[in-house]
Order: structure tokens, then C-alpha cells, then sequence
């Protein structure tokens, strides 16, 4: 365990515990829109940067999300130059995703309920935050999208940019870990439709051969019976009709 | 070739090398780098080479090629040893009167010698030309001496002495004495060398990595290019006293794929180096080994950002990561890695053979050896300029630059590339020294050192920069990408006739964020052109924005009622 102050309060937190998990467990709360539980620190949007002052003395600005909490720690989460700093992160997101109620959201709780800067049209709500991507390659482990790229041009998108990626299983775990609702799912009638930010994909669900509830889209269910070895017979049922 | 296995046999080979030599066989020395290959100097070195066959003049006269020694200028350059007759600006229609008059005769050829423009004096010998008199060569100097694709040259000029000196000495003791030397990163961000080899070799973790960073990017900048392509040897010798020194048995060289000269020549040096035994297994016999790999760059300026160098080398997307955990105690594959730029490598071998005491009285107390620079835009010297720490930019810019040709007035010098800075006139007396230049609101940068005359404008130069790190950002993090964006709408707006009152403000306050939310130095220097030029061509701004004018005459707005 390490001792730390953040805030001004001492805090314990575990040896390899990040200052951001570290303040959460505190409920202590730093604004993050790139940081999930389920994939290593990102670091992009920046917006969990604290003011830190180690314990020898140096000062800096570090993102919470990655920097490792440390005896002796001193961090301030809601400074004067913070405040700044994340109402023009912002400002700027706010021009890049103008229609994100999300951006919009937290973009309100920093003072701001307007963007100076000059609006990008279309681009509905994708932040570039590439939690999708990690997902698809360090959870589901396919890496059916990706974000291709770079600077401005930077997009989520499929191998070469087809209208389909033919790794994807239709799991959507990239929609459920999407923080602003750019990937959209739904399951209907049989399909189930995921909607990235240019394209969509179609995916036959299965139906369970005890209640006829579709369940689970079958390349899914394939993927899982490969990489676990198991025959797909074991998934003739879904998992509330299965013994 | 039988390897060498010690130091012994490196010195007999040495020593065969310069037996079979004539110093005073003239050698017509033709510079073959880059540059003047632009001029045509393949040709002139065929034809050269044609010619002394055609009239069995080889036993008179060899015929050399050579890489940049950096008076681009005036390419294509031929010295004719030993003499050091200086031509410049020949073509290939001199080349018979250069072997009938000056080799066959002894005569000189007046209307291809240099002219000094402050005496009108004809200048006969390349140590006399002003432009590398004034200058501290101690690096880019063995460019004229060498062919590049030839290791004897090397030898033949004292090349791997200071390898065979270090392999004597313990790693303790080389790091000692880099660390005492004083030498700071040629890259850019001046860290202590000896300081980051020992951090290195002291990190857990095997096996260590030793990288050349040879992706130079910045804008008009070929200091790299031109030693990786004229003395690819010597950094060579750095990277394997280097790799002694931290404990390392593994290398890398990333070299832009822009460079394919660069990359044939290293490639051909590492191999006759392997040949000799100097580099790989058991070089001369002292039971250490070390292995290099060069990796080429896939066309990314960000890729010349150590992290995301590295995540290139490992075949991820060249993004940078954050950087609180030293590369020094995770880098390559999480492993200790060292990584130094190619300046910063060919340094080494002059410390240990000249010693760190002789190596700091050079420079100033923070800033130690000297720095090559490339100077280049509006100057009468386009070139490389090599000067002790200190120097101040007046003596680079006027001194030997030769000032502001086409009688115009100087504007601003920007150091440091897309991470430096405008300094304008008033401050020409600073020294080039790592910390001044950071003071100055520039940097030393990795050494480009763009000139510009009053027909500059200050505004377009920002709008010019800031496009080309809006172009380059990875994208990852939001200030740099989504910043970038911006500014360069405002700017656009500005240089285009658009600009608004609060423009001036809107770009200090995204410059603010970059600097300081920015993932890596790509973001975090991107302000420098733009407050740099604010702050010190402030005026400017104002007439685009308040009277829709462009002082310098550049920009051309579109139609716009002019109050």
C-alpha cells in the first residue's frame, strides 16, 4: 500500500494502482471519456489530467488514467489551470462532435454551452477515443476495427475501409464500450444491425432451440466454439434455456 | 577479409591501409552527396572516372566521391588533394580542362575558384574558404576525406581507434567519461548522454536496446542525412562503444525511407564492418558482441518522437505514449532501452579518443562540443555549418552565411524546426546553447536553422507550420489534433483575408492547452511558430486582421473592403 494526498486528503491505495482508480475508490471524481476498465490506459482525451508534485519535489501535469499512485504523492484534481485546461478540451470536442450529448454533457458541468471554434459537420459522434478498437483486439481479441490514419483524417474504421470487416463476430462489445453512442446495435426480427460511423454490418442471429429466442448473432457463437474448442451443438440452446 | 581480432590487428591493418597509399597522389575528390547530386555530380564523377581510364591516367590521379562536407551552395564541389584545390560550381563540361590544366599542368582554373565577397580575392584552397574557416568542423570536417562506401578510407583517416581505446576501458569508465564531456542529445531535447547510459545500463531488464534515431524530419533540416550518408562509419563506432558501454547486444538504426542513400550507405558500412570484425560476434576478440538492424520509416514526422520511433520499430502504429516511465527502464518491447540521435552518436568517438576534458572546453559551461547546423532559405551560404556551443547566431546568419543575399534585409531566423522558434533580429547575439535558445522561446532543435529576408511573412510562416504539424500529428490526443485544426482555420483565416478581432487571443488560449494537455513534445511544441511570431512580429498579425494588409507583400487576400 502507498500513501497519497489527493485533494488534500490521505488516501491508501495498492501498489500498482493508478491515481485515477485510486481516486474513484475515494470518491473522488475525475472527469475521463477514453479510460474502460476492460483495456489498458489510452491516455488521449486528456481529460483526466491532474496537477501532481512527487515526493522529491517535481511538479507536473499527468493523465491519472496511466501515472501509478506513489508514496508521497501530492495531487490536485480541480485546479485553476485544470479547469482551463479541460473547458478547452471541450471546447475543442465539442466543435469536432457538435451533435454529442455526451460532450455536450460534460462540456455544461465545465461552464460551457457553446464552441467558439469552427464546428465539423457530419461527423455525428465519434470522439477518437478508440475504446471500440481496443476492445475488439484486447477483450474480444479479433481486432475488427481499428482506427486508421493520422491527424485530422484519423477514422474508425474496417480493413481498407470496406463496407465490412470479415473478422467482426457482431459481438458489439465495440458499441457497449462506445462512451458517446457513436456505434450503434440493435437486435431485430433476426438481425442484428451495428451501425459504425460509415458503415453498418448485418449479423443472422441464433435462435435457441427451446424458447425460439434469437440470442446471439452465429458468427459470434462460432468464434467462441473455435477459440474455446468447444462443438457448436453446445450452443443449440441460449444460456437461460441451457442446463 | 579475416576478421580482426584484436586491437593489434587492427592497427597492422591500418597500417597496410596507408602503406599502399601515396599522400601525394593527387585525388580528385567529387562530392557525391545528395545535393550536389541535384547538381549532377554522378555524372561529373562518371565522367572523371571515364576519362582518367580513356587517358591512362591512373597511376597520376584517383578519383574519389565523397559525401556532403556541407558548402551546398556552391555544388558541385571537387577538392583536388593534396593540395586542396578548391572548385565550386562545376559542371561536367570542366571536367577535361580540371585533368588537362590542373592535373596534367599544375595550373589553377581561376573561373572555377571560389571569390571571397568581402576582399573580391579569389580563394584557392578549400581550408581558406571563408565559409569553412569560420566554422569548428570536428564531425562533418571527415566527410571531404572520406569515399563513404569505402571502411579503408576510414581506417585510413583513424576510424575505429576510439572503439579499440574503449573496449579496453570498463563500461564504468566510458559512461564516466560522457557523462564528464558534458554531451547532450543532438536531437533536439539536449538530455544528458552519460546520464541516460547509465540509467540504462542500470535499468532491470534483458536485453537492452541501443537505437539510432535517423528519422530526421524537421523541415529543411539534412545534418543527419548528410553524416549517415557521408561517415556512416562513425556512428557506426559511436553505437558500438555505446552498446559496450550500457550492456547492450542488440541494435536498431531507423532511418526515414526518404533517405534511400542513407540507408545503402549504412547498410554497406555495416556490412564491411561485420566483414572486419568490428561489429557482431566478438568484435576485435574482446568477446563482446553486438548486432544491428536497420529499420526504415514508413513517412511519419511524429516517428521521430522516441516512443513512437519505437512502437514503429515494433511494428505498431507510430503513436507516442506517455512518457512517465523512462524508455531508459522500459522502452523497446518494455525492455531498458537507449535511444540517441546521429549527431549524438558521432560525437562518441571523439570523446573517448580526444578525452572528455579536451571535448568540454568547447562550448559553453551548459552546452558542450560543438553542433552542426543546416543552414538554408534566405541566405547567400546555404549549408552545413558546424560551430562550438556559443556561438552566437549573428556570426552564423552574417559571419559565415555570408548575410541576406539579393540586397535584402534579414527577418527572423527559426531554429529548431516545428518546434522552434522566429528570433528576430534584435536578439541575433544570442548564443546557440540549449538553454539560451529555450529562453529565447526557440529551441536548439535538432539543427535546422531556416533564414528569412523581409519578404517573409511572419503570419504565412506560422500558417506554414502549423500545416505541416496539422498534417504530421498521430491523432491520438485531442489539444494536438483538434488544436492543430483550429489554429490553422484561424490561420487560414488570418493569411486569407478573414481574420477577426480575439484571433491573436482565441490562438494563445489554444496554444495554452497544446502546451500543456499535449501526449507528447510533437503537441506540446507546436505553439512555438505561432506564439513565437506573435510575440515577436505582433504588428503583423494586426495589419492582416485590422486592415486586411500583408507588410511583408505575400499574402493575397481575397477581395475585401480596406477601411
Amino acid at each position: 500500500m502507498v500513501k497519497l494526498t489527493i485533494n488534500g486528503r490521505e488516501i491508501k491505495a495498492a501498489e500498482g494502482t493508478t491515481i485515477l482508480y485510486a481516486a474513484r475508490e475515494n470518491n473522488i471524481y475525475i472527469p475521463t471519456l477514453c479510460s474502460n476498465e476492460a483495456v489498458a490506459p489510452y491516455g488521449a482525451c486528456r481529460l483526466c489530467l491532474v496537477e501532481i508534485k512527487t515526493a522529491r519535489g517535481r511538479e507536473r501535469l499527468v493523465t491519472s488514467c496511466i501515472y501509478m499512485a506513489e508514496e508521497g504523492l501530492n495531487v490536485q484534481t480541480d485546479t485553476e489551470k485544470i479547469r482551463k485546461i479541460r473547458k478547452m478540451l471541450l471546447e475543442l470536442l465539442l466543435a469536432r462532435c457538435p451533435d454529442s450529448e455526451v460532450v455536450q454533457d460534460l462540456a455544461k458541468k465545465a461552464g460551457l454551452d457553446k464552441t467558439r471554434f469552427v464546428e465539423q459537420t457530419g461527423n455525428n459522434k465519434c470522439i477518437l477515443c478508440a475504446n471500440c478498437a481496443r476492445t475488439c483486439e484486447e477483450v474480444v481479441g479479433v481486432a475488427a476495427i481499428s482506427l486508421a490514419k493520422r491527424g485530422v483524417e484519423r477514422e474508425m474504421t474496417t480493413p481498407f475501409s470496406e463496407d465490412f470487416s470479415e473478422a467482426c463476430i457482431g459481438c458489439g462489445s465495440c458499441s457497449y464500450s462506445c462512451p458517446t453512442g457513436a456505434i450503434s446495435m440493435e437486435d431485430n426480427k433476426g438481425k442484428r444491425v451495428i451501425k459504425w460511423p460509415h458503415n453498418t454490418m448485418e449479423f443472422k442471429l441464433r435462435k435457441c432451440s427451446v424458447c425460439g429466442q434469437y440470442w446471439a448473432p452465429e458468427k459470434q457463437i462460432e468464434y467462441i466454439a473455435q477459440i474455446s474448442g468447444t462443438p457448436i451443438s453446445d450452443y443449440d440452446a441460449c444460456p437461460d434455456c441451457r442446463q | 577479409m579475416a576478421k580482426l581480432k584484436s586491437p593489434g590487428e587492427l592497427e597492422a591493418l591500418r597500417s597496410s591501409i596507408l602503406k599502399k597509399r601515396d599522400p601525394g597522389k593527387p585525388c580528385i575528390t567529387v562530392c557525391n552527396g545528395t545535393g550536389c547530386q541535384a547538381y549532377g555530380s554522378k555524372s561529373i564523377v562518371a565522367a572523371f572516372q571515364d576519362e582518367v581510364q580513356k587517358q591512362n591516367l591512373g597511376a597520376r590521379v584517383d578519383v574519389k566521391a565523397i559525401g556532403c562536407p556541407g558548402f551546398c551552395e556552391r555544388g558541385t564541389l571537387v577538392v583536388i588533394k593534396p593540395k586542396d584545390i578548391f572548385y565550386q560550381r562545376v559542371r561536367v563540361k570542366d571536367v577535361p580542362e580540371i585533368l588537362s590544366e590542373t592535373i596534367g599542368k599544375g595550373n589553377v582554373i581561376n573561373r572555377l575558384l571560389y571569390t571571397d565577397r568581402t576582399t573580391n580575392a579569389k580563394v584557392t584552397k578549400e581550408g581558406e574558404v571563408p565559409f569553412y574557416k569560420r566554422q569548428m568542423r570536428l564531425i562533418i570536417g571527415n566527410n571531404g576525406l572520406i569515399d563513404p562506401t569505402s571502411i579503408d578510407d576510414y581506417l585510413a583517416i583513424g576510424g575505429y581507434t576510439a572503439l579499440a581505446k574503449a573496449l579496453k576501458m570498463t563500461p564504468e569508465q566510458i559512461i564516466d567519461e560522457v557523462k564528464k564531456s558534458g554531451l547532450r542529445g543532438r536531437g533536439g531535447a539536449g538530455f544528458p548522454a552519460g546520464s541516460k547510459w547509465e540509467t540504462t545500463r542500470k535499468a532491470h531488464g534483458e536485453p537492452k536496446y541501443v537505437i539510432c534515431n535517423a528519422d530526421e524530419g524537421d523541415p529543411g533540416a539534412f545534418m543527419d542525412r548528410s553524416l549517415v550518408e557521408g561517415n556512416p562509419h562513425r556512428v557506426l563506432e559511436g553505437m558500438i562503444i555505446g552498446a559496450y558501454a550500457i550492456g547492450s547486444h542488440e541494435g536498431y538504426i531507423y532511418i526515414r525511407n526518404e533517405y534511400p542513400m542513407a540507408v545503402r550507405h549504412m547498410r554497406i558500412a555495416m556490412e564491411q564492418a561485420e566483414a572486419c570484425g568490428l561489429l557482431g560476434e566478438n568484435i576485435l576478440g574482446s568477446g563482446f558482441s553486438f548486432n544491428i538492424k536497420i529499420k526504415r520509416g514508413g513517412g511519419a514526422f511524429v516517428c521521430g518522437e522516441s516512443t513512437a520511433l519505437m512502437a514503429s520499430l515494433e511494428g505498431r502504429v507510430g503513436e507516442p505514449r506517455a512518457k512517465y516511465i523512462h524508455t531508459s527502464e522500459q522502452g523497446l518491447w518494455g525492455k531498458p532501452s537507449n535511444l540517441n540521435n546521429v549527431e549524438t552518436w558521432a560525437n562518441v568517438p571523439l570523446i573517448i579518443n580526444k578525452g572528455a576534458d579536451w571535448y568540454a572546453k568547447i562550448g559553453t559551461k551548459g552546452s558542450k562540443g560543438t553542433k552542426i547546423f543546416a543552414l538554408v532559405g534566405n541566405i547567400s551560404n546555404t549549408g552545413l555549418v558546424e560551430v562550438p556551443m556559443g556561438t552566437k547566431l549573428r556570426e552564423i546568419v552574417f559571419g559565415i552565411g555570408g548575410g541576406i543575399p539579393k540586397g535584402r534585409k534579414f527577418k527572423a531566423v527559426q531554429t529548431g524546426g516545428p518546434s522552434g522558434g522566429m528570433i528576430p533580429e534584435s536578439l541575433l547575439d544570442l548564443p546557440v546553447d540549449f538553454d539560451e535558445l529555450t529562453r529565447a522561446g526557440s529551441m536548439m532543435g535538432s539543427g535546422g536553422m531556416i533564414v528569412m529576408d523581409d519578404k517573409t511573412c511572419m503570419v504565412d510562416m506560422a500558417r506554414y507550420y502549423t500545416t505541416f504539424l496539422e498534417g504530421e500529428s498521430c491523432g491520438k490526443c485531442i489539444p494536438c489534433r483538434e488544436g492543430l485544426r483550429q489554429m490553422k482555420y484561424i490561420l487560414d483565416g488570418i493569411t486569407g483575408g478573414r481574420g477577426k478581432e480575439g484571433d491573436i487571443e482565441l490562438l494563445e488560449e489554444i496554444s495554452a492547452a497544446l502546451f500543456d494537455a499535449s501526449l507528447c513534445a510533437l503537441g506540446s511544441t507546436a505553439p512555438n511558430p505561432v506564439m513565437s511570431t506573435i510575440r515577436h512580429f505582433r504588428n503583423e498579425y494586426e495589419a492582416h486582421i485590422k486592415e486586411k494588409k500583408c507588410p511583408a507583400g505575400v499574402c493575397t487576400f481575397e477581395a475585401v473592403k480596406v477601411k
